[in-house]
């Protein structure tokens, strides 16, 4: 990072792979050694594979899905109604929250709804959705947008709402107006917030995802597991819980990214 | 003269005539301003008739007990806050809100975290909008140059000590050109050893410039330091107490410090002050 004095990186390239990575190494060794107890417990009959699967009966679940073409259109299914349902979380939540932040009066008439519904426990409005939407591809938007809009309106409002008082006297003594405030305070300071809000957002989508394919689907990586729990294929229900764990550690890697762009000038908000 | 050297251009005043001829750069005239605390619903009265004018290219200090208004006197003549009677003049003009002829250098330096020193420092002249991008550039580093800091333009304000980010602050202050710096406590956060390198500094910086400064502290020995004058406030609601003129050779350095009529300024303002931190109970002022 930068408090690192320029000699330290020459320094640091003769420390060993394994010091310089070392949480990385105890990670994966802890994971090595976690499949390998899972698979042996299995085998030798200490737990029945119908309960706990095995990972090389969950590998050949998945090279099958994978064989007969069902596991793509299962996650075209599923990604399609993620991308719709987290873009439109997106596009109407970080705005919204914005305007909620920045203007009193907007966001005194809004905040009412805004708790109420962030409140509810979403799966509550899934009888209602499914009246509206009924179980076809606009439900399953509906509820993943809902999962994911309010982290991200909640977290953008805050973002906005703190933006440090000094700041504002800064600002305002070099005789910004309002419209310059909220450009070059109000959006830059909120940053951070919004990406945590996004990053929030995430893992709720994901949740989403799950529970409208159970309520009623054809295809989905949510519908899948649900269909073989209903028919003790643990195996398959393993593959469709690795690929939901495994989609959102990509994707919150993917946002971590993007933060640690940011992170750079975040740094001193500790102090 | 060293503007040329630094490539920036600031306009130049009246500094090089003798003291008498010397324009006045802010005048306060009885100045009165009251705060209204919203949880007990009455007025506090902070500023209760304060008459002080500082002369250009004058650096004039501001000392007295903590929470005595000094800040909020400050804040009055940046225009950030309107007084409630009494008037401040800037150049003459009546002040009633901020402006390009004056600029404010707070205590906690306030870079923004998310701008580079560079970006930091010309974030005046981007709300100006007054000249092109180049120009605009080009002068922010000048100025970073300034203050000494040439090679951390890009730098976050994170990666700097203290006093780099009183000098970006310094920096950020000068650059829409204004006449009149007001300066609230801008080293109390710093060590000893740095805040007496930065006095150093901020003088040559003023001279170089040619700038009028309004410097509020908490330390007698820096107010000597750096100024022609000391006002000192009373406890609130604080009126001028005494205006101390520092009769010391106009050229200063630390070794000024020794002079025993340094010493017998100290003395002197330290009793002032204590006086009214008597009243008050307060004793925290230094
Ligand atoms: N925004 C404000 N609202 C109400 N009271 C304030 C505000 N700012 C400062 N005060 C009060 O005004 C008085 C003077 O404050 P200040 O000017 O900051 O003092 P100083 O800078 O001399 O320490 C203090 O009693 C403080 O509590
Ligand atoms: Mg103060």
């Amino acid at each position: 990072m930068h408090e690192d004095k320029p000699s330290q990186p020459a320094a640091r390239r003769q420390i060993s792979l394994w010091k310089r990575r070392e949480d990385f190494f105890l990670g994966l060794i802890a994971i090595v050694l976690f499949l390998l107890f899972w698979e042996t417990s299995v085998a030798q009959g200490w737990i029945k594979p119908l309960f706990v699967s095995s990972p090389s009966r969950i590998a050949k679940a998945l090279a099958m899905m994978i064989a007969d073409g069902s596991i793509w259109r299962d996650l075209r299914v599923s990604g399609l109604e993620f991308a719709l349902g987290y873009g439109l979380a997106v596009i109407i939540g970080i705005p919204l929250g914005i305007m909620m932040g920045w203007y009193r009066r907007i966001n005194a008439v809004l905040d009412p709804f805004v708790s109420a519904l962030y409140a509810t426990p979403r799966i509550a409005l899934v009888p209602l959705i499914v009246i509206w939407f009924g179980i076809d591809l606009p439900s399953k938007v509906a509820i993943i947008f809902l999962s994911t809009v309010f982290p991200i309106l909640v977290s953008t409002i805050t973002g906005v709402r703190t933006i440090d008082r000094d700041f504002i006297k800064v600002a305002r003594s070099f005789g910004a107006n309002d419209r310059q405030l909220f450009l070059t305070l109000a959006l830059p300071s909120s940053v951070p917030m919004l990406l945590t809000g996004l990053r929030l957002g995430l893992g709720h989508a994901l949740i989403g995802i799950v529970v409208g394919e159970m309520l009623g689907a054809n295809a989905g990586i949510g519908y899948m597991m649900s269909l073989a729990g209903a028919t003790f294929q643990t195996d398959r229900v393993m593959v469709g819980l690795l690929i939901i764990a495994g989609s959102g550690m990509l994707l919150t890697q993917g946002l971590r990214l993007i933060e640690r762009r940011f992170e750079m000038w975040r740094v001193d908000n500790r102090n | 003269m060293d503007q040329t050297q630094t490539g920036i251009a600031f306009e130049h005043n009246s500094a090089q005539q003798p003291a008498s001829a010397r324009s006045i750069k802010m005048a306060a005239r009885n100045v009165r301003l009251d705060y209204y605390n919203e949880r007990i619903g009455q007025l506090l009265n902070v500023l209760a008739g304060i008459d002080l004018s500082v002369h250009t290219g004058e650096l004039v200090s501001i000392v007295g007990p903590s929470g005595c208004g000094k800040s909020t006197f400050l804040t009055a003549v940046d225009g950030l806050i309107s007084i409630d009677d009494g008037e401040i003049r800037v150049d003459d003009q009546i002040i009633t809100k901020p402006g390009p002829d004056r600029a404010m250098v707070f205590q906690n330096d306030s870079l923004f975290p998310w701008r580079t020193v560079l970006q930091n420092v010309t974030y005046g002249l981007e709300l100006q909008q007054k000249m092109p991008r180049a120009q605009m550039l080009e002068r922010g580093r000048a100025l970073v140059e300034l203050v000494g800091l040439q090679g951390f333009g890009d730098h976050y304000p994170h990666e700097l000590s203290g006093g780099m980010r009183q000098r970006v602050n310094i920096a950020r202050a000068l650059a829409p050109d204004p006449q009149l710096l007001l300066l609230d406590e801008p080293f109390a956060a710093l060590d000893a050893q740095t805040r007496e390198f930065m006095q150093a500094e901020l003088l040559k910086i003023l001279e170089r410039t040619q700038k009028t400064a309004l410097f509020i502290t908490h330390q007698i020995d820096e107010a000597i330091f750096l100024s022609s004058r000391v006002a000192v406030f009373s406890a609130r609601p604080a009126r001028i107490k005494e205006i101390v003129s520092i009769d010391l050779p106009k050229q200063r350095t630390l070794a000024i410090k020794l002079d025993p009529r340094f010493r017998h300024l100290q003395d002197h303002i330290w009793r002032l002050i204590e006086e009214e931190s008597a009243q008050t109970g307060m004793h925290n002022h230094a």
